[in-house]
């Protein structure tokens, strides 16, 4: 039961790192395009597609980084002050990207300082985000169960490498979102940025994946030593087998299957990186099982969770299925 | 320069906090309010109540987007700032984040979405309903945060193995001996703030003339709600203080600025308490007042600052001058209610212009007792951030000064930023008026915005003409 509960959890608060990425991603991808679009109301449009879902899709990063705590405490007490500078600049984007929605839509003439907050705070998480994934990917020093680095610790051309990936891998995901979701010239333009970005996205992946196993030996070890690369080789050729698909779709004119193949891509890489790193949450001391909340705490938090995620997830599903279908040029804000 | 990384990251969470906790003061009521009218829509068909909705909403949705944001950055801030507390409290009081973002953050996000974007897309009922679902999410919140606060103020239900919480008993964590006051206390304190400031925009149109139907009912509402929870608030609070005499002597005899335990307690309207001497000075007071407040009995003792040493007392001046604040603005709320239904019942509550006059100026009110009240209980909960569990200097992370002074510095200037458009924005809402709202042109089929719509088409009349 004790070695169990982690592993249950692992991957529950994976699924909803998961989910925030696909979810939020696809909203801040929308925000690293904003200032590719045209007119101001080619923006309301592409704002207009995510409105009603965007502060749903952020409350994933509130239950993940919460659920962290809940669950791993002695992880989220190691990765916070170790990756502060770009949490807390993560945030800020946040703040100026959530608060930009409505006020957006309120301003008259300062309307364009809304724009540039929203397209400026989107793509300032996304990199920030980058940062502290590739912050952890790269290990955070610890010593007796504490953070012993510097404030810079995670500022390597490895992190600013990821968190480019990210924001090229966002605003993939937001351009294949506008495929799906607008109609006319914000389509059309998404669907032309969704190839360049799909491009992008496979470099970053080709830099990431070859530039792990060669930096970090734990992580060559994990994908290059027998048995495992027999189980794990399926992974770049499914990777590279989606994005394939993923620009044959885009050529053949598809509205939602390119969305979909990028969710997969991205889900591909999440599990690459989960691949790289487990079972740690903090590498490369801090496992999932030295980090682990008290196992009263841990059952306590399940018997909520399990019935409370599968409700949420139908309920938002509820909420996408009443705003189905496409959003037009000229649809505003309520 | 020596930074100390302690006092900073106070500061840090001091002010981020106390930014937060404006937005929730008021969006908790103000849920509840636009669900109300909505409700009294469904039943009378007056179209009017929908159209205050909907123009409540708009200020609801500037207001709970500023709360969404500044709400998350706390969430990582018990991480980024407060590593140690993590660790320490995280076995017993991280559930209870944890199921407030499970049993109220989702449930407000999603149907906030239904409710802002779906007037023309789904039913009236739903609607409505959205807007009770998105109060009942509020209410939750605070529920947990509240009872994972007042662990922090009385904790129960846990053992410590090593200076780490472990929990024993989960209701008795939830349900520790101060959260039903703290929580009742805090959802009237929403209730009265949101109050307030209908209020006053209803007070507003009505001096200025303007939407004078809506005026009235708004301003008829409030008064109703004023004069009820005002001095039931009284009662809570009262009732709140001597939970928090049983449990933190310490943090009453700080408000109380009573310093020697061995004497009967005197009611200081006013004074000045120096710490260095241990002393009141400049004090106005009422004898034993204190004493018959807290004790039922003029010659009641209770316990004083100096039954401690210095390092174990709360800084006693701030809480001090808070808790006058808070109960000051509790009273002219009282008052407020009192003169507001007197002036009903004579017929002429909407003729007397010097009460419209005055309660148009009122909408703050509630924001500055409500954070009176939070320094109160926090400040005077120190020098413990978990009650006798964790001191608050001992709670900090790894992190340099120079990291939290910057961060500091970017916090309020983005705040800062944030705060003014975010006043500045709800003002224009309030001066463009419910009626704002009545040039729908429904359309169906597509996610409708008639606001969008109108501009939409307004804007293309003017293409077109130039």
């Amino acid at each position: 039961m004790e070695w169990y509960l982690p592993v249950i959890w692992a991957a529950l608060i994976g699924t909803a790192v998961a989910l925030y990425v696909i979810l939020d991603g696809f909203d801040l991808g929308i925000g690293i395009l904003f200032p590719f679009a045209e007119a101001d109301r080619e923006r309301d449009q592409m704002i207009g597609s995510i409105a009603p879902f965007w502060d749903g899709n952020e409350t994933w990063l509130v239950l993940g980084g919460g659920g962290l705590w809940v669950v791993f405490p002695r992880a989220y007490a190691v990765i916070m002050p170790a990756l502060y500078l770009p949490v807390i600049v993560m945030l800020l984007g946040l703040i100026f990207r959530g608060v930009a929605f409505e006020f957006r839509t309120v301003a008259a003439t300062s309307k364009k300082y809304w724009t540039f907050a929203f397209a400026g705070g989107s793509t300032l998480t996304a990199f920030c985000q980058g940062l502290i994934l590739g912050g952890l990917i790269q290990g955070i020093k610890v010593e007796n169960g504490v953070f012993a680095g510097g404030a810079f610790d995670f500022a390597t051309p490895f992190a600013f490498v990821c968190g480019l990936g990210v924001v090229t891998g966002y605003a993939l995901l937001g351009a294949c979102w506008l495929t799906m979701k607008t109609e006319g010239a914000v389509a059309a333009r998404a669907r032309a940025h969704a190839k360049l970005l799909l491009i992008g996205v496979l470099v970053f992946t080709g830099i990431v994946s070859l530039w792990t196993p060669l930096a970090f030996p734990r992580i060559a070890e994990r994908w290059f030593s027998r048995p495992n690369i027999f189980y794990l080789w399926p992974v770049p050729a499914i990777t590279a087998l989606t994005a394939y698909l993923a620009w044959r779709w885009l050529e053949a004119g598809r509205e939602v299957r390119p969305f979909i193949a990028a969710i997969v891509l991205f889900m591909l890489g999440y599990v690459g990186l989960a691949i790289s790193t487990a079972p740690y949450l903090v590498p490369p001391s801090v496992t999932l099982w030295d980090a682990a909340a008290a196992p009263a705490s841990q059952v306590f938090m399940l018997l909520g969770t399990l019935p409370l995620l599968p409700i949420i997830l139908i309920y938002t599903g509820l909420v996408y299925y009443l705003f189905r279908g496409k959003v037009r040029e000229g649809e505003g804000y309520h | 320069m020596d930074l100390d990384p302690a006092l900073l990251a106070r500061l840090q969470f001091a002010f981020t906090i106390s930014f937060h906790i404006i937005f929730p003061s008021f969006t908790i009521g103000l849920a509840a309010y636009i669900a109300t009218l909505l409700a009294i829509w469904l039943r009378t068909g007056v179209e009017r109540y929908q159209l205050l909705a909907r123009f409540w909403t708009k200020i609801f949705a500037v207001s709970f987007g500023m709360g969404v944001v500044s709400g998350i950055v706390l969430s990582y801030q018990f991480g980024t700032n407060w590593s140690r507390f993590a660790v320490v409290t995280g076995n017993v009081i991280g559930p209870a984040i944890g199921y407030e973002v499970l049993t109220a953050f989702f449930l407000e996000a999603s149907f906030l979405g239904v409710l802002l974007f779906g007037w023309n897309r789904v039913p009236p009922w739903l609607s409505a309903l959205s807007a009770a679902i998105v109060a009942f999410g509020t209410a939750m919140s605070a529920f947990w945060i509240l009872s994972a606060n007042g662990w922090m103020q009385t904790p129960a239900g846990y053992e410590l193995r090593d200076g780490i919480a472990y929990p024993l008993d989960w209701l008795a964590i939830i349900f520790n001996p101060s959260f039903p006051y703290r929580f009742f206390h805090m959802l009237t304190a929403s209730y009265l703030t949101t109050a307030f400031v209908v209020l006053a925009v209803g007070a507003r149109y009505l001096v200025a003339g303007r939407y004078l139907d809506d005026g009235r009912t708004m301003v008829r509402m409030a008064v109703g709600m004023i004069v009820v929870l005002a001095p039931l608030q009284l009662f809570i609070g009262d009732q709140h203080g001597l939970n928090t005499l049983n449990h933190q002597p310490l943090k009453i005899a700080a408000m109380e600025g009573h310093w020697d335990g061995s004497e009967p307690g005197d009611f200081h309207i006013f004074a000045w308490p120096d710490e260095k001497t241990e002393t009141n000075r400049f004090a106005i007071s009422i004898p034993r007042g204190s004493s018959l407040i807290l004790t039922h009995d003029p010659d009641g003792l209770f316990p004083g600052l100096k039954s401690v040493p210095p390092d174990l007392r709360p800084p006693v001046v701030p809480v001090f001058f808070a808790f006058r604040g808070m109960v000051g603005i509790g009273m002219l709320m009282i008052l407020t209610g009192l003169i507001g239904a007197f002036l009903w019942w004579r017929g002429k509550l909407f003729a007397t212009r010097w009460y419209l006059r005055l309660v148009q100026y009122g909408w703050w009110l509630g924001f500055v007792a409500v954070l009176c009240g939070w320094i109160v209980t926090e400040t005077g909960r120190q020098p413990w951030v978990a009650y006798r569990i964790l001191r608050t200097v001992d709670a900090i992370s790894p992190v340099p000064g120079a990291s939290v002074l910057a961060t500091l510095i970017l916090f309020v200037i983005v705040y800062g930023i944030i705060f003014t458009m975010g006043i500045y924005y709800i003002n224009r809402l309030i001066v463009r008026g419910p009626q704002g709202s009545a040039i729908a042109t429904p359309e169906i089929g597509t996610p409708s915005r008639p606001l969008g719509a109108a501009q939409a088409a307004a804007s293309e009349a003017i293409e077109k003409g130039s």
